[in-house]
């Protein structure tokens, strides 16, 4: 038994994809930064130095201080704290964990949904094949960041007051329906080259469901793309929840993911206390551009025409 | 032609239905007009004044009717008509898009044909990374690291608002003042920098794949100067995708100037927006909406009309086929 596994490690270490990533400096940095960001984001509770929503540990007088480097830090805050006393370097590990929550919870529901659309245009064809493809073309020339507005407004206004405790799914719904276009678009082009292949036709023959020859026969074939395109579309949607938390309108005050931070910490740039939106806004550059990073790579790793 | 204008229409009743069933099914005018004291007579009154007891597509076919008159009703947060709110504020944006756009292309489209005629140069490889830190910085962060550097830190440009402004008839403009200039800058590089990137990196990977085309090849063995086969034909076939990017792209930069407008506080159509979402101002954003996609609509139709001037074999072979 384990020499099986240790023959399968061995197996996809020597897979073409192990070695083009072993031979990507940028790659291998890349996902060291990115493990990282995840890990201490999923570990924050334990890893941060301070709990930022203790109410009861937050003492008003450890207010905005600088980082520890300047002149009037404290050690034990290493980024210096916010108005109310928080810790920065910790709202940041909490924060991270929001944001990607939240991205990766919205590219589950876009990917969920795209692969399924256009999984059913590429094989039904005919007019759904028509109107799903239309609908998209009409989605695909409004920018994402309008369209999650959009539901974002009208999630407030079909439910006042609830909105606070829904505001994670309300942004999850709405990156997510702002984002489908493109696996869809994929997906159906990919379907359309498997559905006339033997394998296809055999199972037709067999009498299978169609519903079964499209999950278990064709969808297997047909995600290789898709999982480019979700790597990318992670990066994505956690800059479109940090500017819609930016706007004000994404996750509530309590709980802030890193774009809310930064938008509190806007208001007191002016007064000098620069480290309160500058840090947050660093590590979710950091953690998109790592992402971007890895995503460039499996692109490139998985199709080598495309480069 | 006629199915591309066809397609627009549809397209612009489909969001007029949007913005319609948002008036529709979102909150109860009745009820916000009238507060909670109002008799139930009253309520049927006002429903009745209003045109709320009519059939559905009745309803829809007056508020259509109003739209193409510019009539959206009045904001429920400041109360004034709509149609007035953005008329204002109009000025604002699209003089900040159209700076940002500019900026984006007298910018872009050199350093892509740069990058793509030396592709191993330092100076483009530089670009090259550079533009994919640009991708990963959104917008609204480059903003607020201008802002504390330029503003906060150096003083040397003002951090919020449009400066003053000079009135011609309904415009107002804030190219005419000093302060005016000065508060363009930073919110146009805000706004252009990621289309910048974004042409930078199309109009390079053009180049390089119209340099390798054998009518390039041609060209140099009939002895052309580098000079007339780089910009007189390998230029000249790029500019058919940069062409449709940058029209999809100005609609983009119209709809991203929502977020540069927030961070400078720019008093524009887009932070109108923004408010109106926040406090479910229903007109407000249904207006916006069918402003923007009336916006899209029509640059879209314009990118095809350009086709036809930038590609001849579009006019010859293919003339229904303009519409991809």
């Amino acid at each position: 038994m384990a020499g099986r596994l240790a023959d399968a490690l061995r197996d996809s270490w020597d897979s073409d994809l192990a070695w083009s990533f072993r031979h990507s400096p940028y790659a291998m940095v890349a996902a060291i930064v990115f493990i990282a960001c995840v890990g201490t984001a999923a570990l924050a509770p334990w890893v941060a130095p301070h709990n930022p929503f203790d109410l009861a540990r937050l003492d008003l007088s450890n207010s905005l201080k600088p980082p520890m480097w300047i002149a009037g830090g404290d050690p034990s805050y290493p980024l210096g704290t916010d108005d109310q006393g928080r810790d920065i370097l910790s709202t940041i590990f909490f924060g991270a964990r929001i944001s990607l929550e939240v991205g990766i919870a919205a590219v589950l529901f876009s990917m969920g949904l795209g692969v399924a659309l256009g999984l059913l245009a590429g094989y039904v064809g005919g007019k759904t094949d028509a109107f799903i493809m239309r609908v998209a073309d009409v989605q695909l020339s409004f920018p994402a960041i309008l369209i999650a507005l959009l539901i974002d407004g009208v999630a407030r206004a079909v439910f006042p007051g609830a909105h606070d405790s829904m505001a994670f799914w309300v942004l999850v719904l709405s990156i997510g329906v702002s984002g489908w276009v493109q696996y869809a678009r994929t997906v159906r082009g990919s379907t359309m080259v498997e559905k006339n292949k033997e394998y296809v036709q055999a199972a037709r023959l067999f009498g299978i469901h169609p519903l079964a020859i499209m999950v278990r026969h064709v969808l297997p074939n047909v995600l290789g793309p898709v999982l480019v395109i979700a790597t990318i579309h992670i990066a994505t949607a956690i800059i479109t929840e940090a500017t819609l938390s930016f706007l004000g309108v994404g996750v509530p005050a309590t709980e802030p993911s890193l774009g809310t931070l930064i938008r509190i910490g806007n208001d007191f740039m002016f007064s000098g206390e620069w480290w309160v939106t500058l840090f947050p806004g660093l590590a979710l550059v950091i953690m998109v551009l790592a992402i971007n990073l890895l995503g460039d790579w499996l692109r490139d790793a998985l199709n080598p025409r495309l480069r | 032609m006629i199915r591309r204008l066809l397609q627009a229409i549809v397209v612009m009743l489909v969001v007029a239905f949007v913005a319609f069933s948002l008036f529709q099914y979102v909150g109860d005018p009745v009820q916000l007009m009238m507060g909670q004291f109002a008799t139930p007579a009253d309520r049927i009154r006002l429903t009745h004044e209003l045109g709320l007891d009519q059939p559905f597509y009745v309803q829809f076919f007056h508020f259509v009717v109003n739209a193409l008159h510019g009539q959206f009703g009045v904001s429920l947060r400041i109360g004034k008509p709509v149609s007035v709110l953005l008329a204002q504020r109009l000025p604002a944006t699209l003089e900040l898009s159209i700076c940002a756009a500019l900026l984006a292309l007298a910018v872009g489209i050199p350093a892509g044909v740069y990058a793509g005629l030396r592709p191993n140069s330092w100076l483009a490889r530089t670009a090259m990374s550079a533009s994919l830190v640009g991708v990963s910085l959104p917008t609204f962060l480059i903003g607020i690291l201008l802002i504390l550097v330029f503003a906060v830190k150096l003083g040397w440009l003002p951090a919020f608002g449009r400066g003053d402004v000079v009135h011609l008839g309904g415009w107002s403009t804030g190219l005419l003042t000093r302060t005016g200039l000065e508060s363009l800058i930073m919110p146009t590089i805000t706004l252009g920098l990621f289309q910048l990137t974004l042409i930078m990196r199309l109009v390079r990977s053009e180049m390089l794949e119209v340099l390798r085309a054998d009518y390039i090849k041609f060209a140099r063995a009939r002895g052309l100067s580098d000079r007339a086969v780089n910009f007189g034909h390998a230029l000249r076939n790029t500019l058919v995708p940069v062409i449709t990017i940058t029209g999809l792209q100005l609609g983009s930069i119209i709809a991203f100037s929502i977020i540069t407008e927030q961070v400078f506080q720019w008093p524009g159509m887009g932070l109108l927006f923004v408010q109106a979402v926040s406090y479910a101002d229903i007109p407000v954003m249904a207006a916006y909406l069918c402003l923007i996609a009336l916006v899209f609509v029509v640059i879209n139709l314009i990118v095809d009309l350009l086709y036809f001037v930038v590609d001849p074999r579009l006019r010859v072979d293919r003339p229904g086929a303009a519409g991809h």
